[in-house]
């Protein structure tokens, strides 16, 4: 068939603006793929923040509220559960392990954590990715500290640094300092693309210490403050803790323990199932993932339009081509195809290069974007979605030709054989 | 009808749509095979038009039109384009060549097009064919250029040996010689009418420039033909 053959040589004389046309076809469809890849990121990075925990416990309160103030730094808990509560439904028969969270203590903006080393053993994240240590070593002693990944690359916090942990989240002024209490940091936790890197984690009587000459809200006197030599992970004892997380020995019994903790008659608890929680929220946010997928689309309709720009730019040297072709006995039906066998091969290409590019975009910024804004890229092959993208691009593609075509063909006509020059 | 014309035309009239006016409208008018027709007017006589007519594009509003004794009127759009392709060649005033092609490759065309018009060519190396037909125009050692390389005179050379390849039975030609000086005109219609008469072609030739009338064998107004005008 002489038709693709003229296609090739066609396009291979107006290889600029081919390659160009390639080119915005290309960049759109990585546009479309990364934009779908970060949408998809950014929701299984939201329901991957926790993993593994079947119950998320803390004084009552909105099951949302608990959720984002345990998983995601969120806001601030309004009550404390007694540490007596945690100790008796630690030492329930249906619970497997437990991590203890005290919370409303900043540093810089971020988050304080007090917990205890079952954190490094049992919290679980983007289904069975553990807590590690990157640098130095888990916390051990009460003014110990280790760093979320995120704080210490944004703070520039080295090993043996010293830290004033605030009184509160934020930093501003009037804010109180227990700069009485400096920690010293001991070790910076790998990055997890969660907000676990935004935090700072210390022990409860960490926590517990810094606190201890504080009475009714009100900061410790000057010069009657207990020295720091004073105080041992030992002779101090925690109170309260803000919230727990639990792993259930049978995961079928989860349900029956949460029942049981939200009925517990001695305090005021609330019991979630951190899955469900999540989905729920995630739920919330939908506009955030529909406002994604819009940008999608106006990236692949601004990809194609330039296509379409490209052709009709062409068309106008093609028109004494297409009358040369019809008055060789080339049918309308044949000049058609030929247009849209070349729109559709560009957009092909279009489409393999940019995937192409996608992929090679993904692989060398992932780990910058993970770093960066802790988002980590899901890899691996296509979905269902991206896929309809691109079978919606090439069809689009071909179609547009059409337009171009249907132009050339009825200019063809009216010129008659004779093109205008 | 006599047999011996190629083209018969009787009461053929064509109006663009949205037009009340015929812009063709001929009572009777005939060619005869091996004829070299030059028809002559001013510009909106509707020359175009009936080359539009006669080659297939368009199709007459109403009338009669036979050409090799094939009803056109009988056809449809793919089927006048098929018939072109094997029977007719065509020349335009300028611009006749794909640029992006070689001369080669320019002239080959029309047999890729129409399968029935490359079997004519019967079974000879292509080549060879294309060679003598070239060497009777004097571009043989143009064949592998560019056609940018190629001058005016060249190009409308070049435009009939491809029109002529595979022996069409009408060979139609719009204004192809405007573009050259006085001199080179009458050499290339002579060397045109040479081959139309090798391969038993009939030329129907339009144009305004009545100062190569006297090159042909028949001439005609259109304006005298056309009753629209």
């Amino acid at each position: 068939m002489i038709l693709p053959s003229l296609s090739f040589k066609s396009l291979r004389n107006r290889a600029l603006t081919s390659v160009l046309t390639v080119l915005s076809i290309a960049l759109s469809v990585t546009l479309l793929l990364s934009v779908e890849r970060i949408r998809k990121s950014a929701q299984e990075g939201f329901t991957s923040a926790i993993s593994q925990t079947d119950l998320i416990v803390g004084a009552r309160s909105g099951p949302v509220q608990l959720l984002l103030f345990t998983v995601f730094n969120v806001g601030n808990p309004t009550h404390n559960i007694s540490y007596k509560a945690y100790e008796k439904l630690k030492d329930h028969p249906a619970v497997a392990w437990t991590i203890p969270y005290s919370l409303g203590d900043g540093h810089k903006g971020f988050r304080v954590v007090g917990t205890n080393e079952d954190f490094f053993k049992y919290y679980h994240y983007r289904g069975n990715h553990q807590v590690e240590i990157e640098k130095g070593r888990v916390f051990r002693g009460l003014f110990d500290v280790v760093l979320g990944a995120e704080v210490a690359r944004s703070l520039g916090y080295k090993l043996g640094d010293n830290v004033v942990v605030a009184h509160g989240v934020t930093h501003g002024h009037g804010v109180q300092h227990h700069d009485d209490k400096p920690f010293q940091v001991v070790g910076i936790l790998s990055p997890t693309g969660t907000a676990l890197d935004r935090a700072v984690y210390i022990t409860l009587e960490g926590m517990e210490a810094m606190h201890v000459d504080w009475h009714d809200g009100a900061a410790p006197v000057a010069g009657k403050e207990t020295p720091a030599y004073e105080l041992s992970r030992e002779n101090l004892k925690v109170d309260d803790i803000t919230a727990f997380f639990v792993g259930a020995k049978n995961r079928v019994e989860t349900l029956k323990l949460q029942r049981e903790i939200n009925e517990f008659a001695e305090e005021p608890l609330l019991a979630i199932i951190p899955g469900a929680t999540l989905a729920e929220l995630w739920d919330g946010l939908s506009y955030v993932e529909g406002s994604l997928k819009a940008i999608s689309w106006m990236v692949v309709v601004v990809g194609l339009t330039s296509m379409l720009i490209a052709l009709l730019t062409t068309l106008q040297e093609r028109r004494r081509e297409i009358a040369i072709l019809r008055a060789l006995g080339a049918s309308v039906q044949q000049v058609t195809g030929l247009l849209i066998f070349e729109s559709g091969l560009l957009t092909l290409i279009g489409i393999v290069v940019g995937l192409g590019f996608s992929f090679g975009a993904i692989g060398l910024v992932a780990p910058w974007i993970e770093r960066e804004f802790g988002l980590y890229l899901t890899g691996g092959g296509f979905s269902f979605v991206e896929i309809m993208y691109l079978i919606v691009t090439l069809v689009a593609g071909v179609l547009i030709g059409v337009i171009p075509a249907m132009i050339a063909m009825r200019n063809a006509l009216k010129d008659g054989l004779t093109p205008k020059v | 009808m006599s047999s011996n014309n190629l083209i018969e035309m009787k009461e053929l009239s064509f109006t663009y749509p949205q037009q009340k006016k015929a812009t063709l409208d001929i009572a009777d008018f005939s060619v005869s095979k091996g004829e070299e027709l030059f028809l002559h007017g001013p510009s909106g006589t509707g020359k175009t038009t009936l080359l539009e007519i006669l080659s297939g594009v368009i199709k007459p509003t109403a009338g009669e039109l036979k050409i090799l004794g094939q009803d056109f009127m009988q056809l449809n759009d793919r089927q006048r384009d098929a018939f072109r392709a094997e029977h007719m060649g065509y020349i335009f005033q300028n611009f006749n060549l794909i640029p992006y092609l070689t001369v080669a490759e320019n002239i080959e065309l029309p047999l890729h097009l129409s399968p029935a018009r490359k079997k004519r060519v019967g079974n000879i190396d292509l080549n060879l064919v294309i060679h003598a037909l070239c060497g009777n125009l004097g571009i043989a050692d143009i064949l592998p250029k560019k056609v940018m390389e190629l001058s005016v005179g060249q190009q409308q050379r070049v435009a009939v040996a491809r029109a002529l390849l595979g022996k069409p039975s009408l060979l139609l030609a719009d204004e192809p010689t405007s573009a050259l000086d006085t001199d080179h005109r009458e050499r290339f219609l002579k060397l045109m009418f040479e081959l139309a008469e090798l391969y038993d072609t009939t030329v129907v030739f339009v144009s305004h420039d009545r100062t190569i009338q006297h090159l042909f064998s028949r001439a005609v107004s259109l304006a005298a033909i056309n009753k629209a005008f």
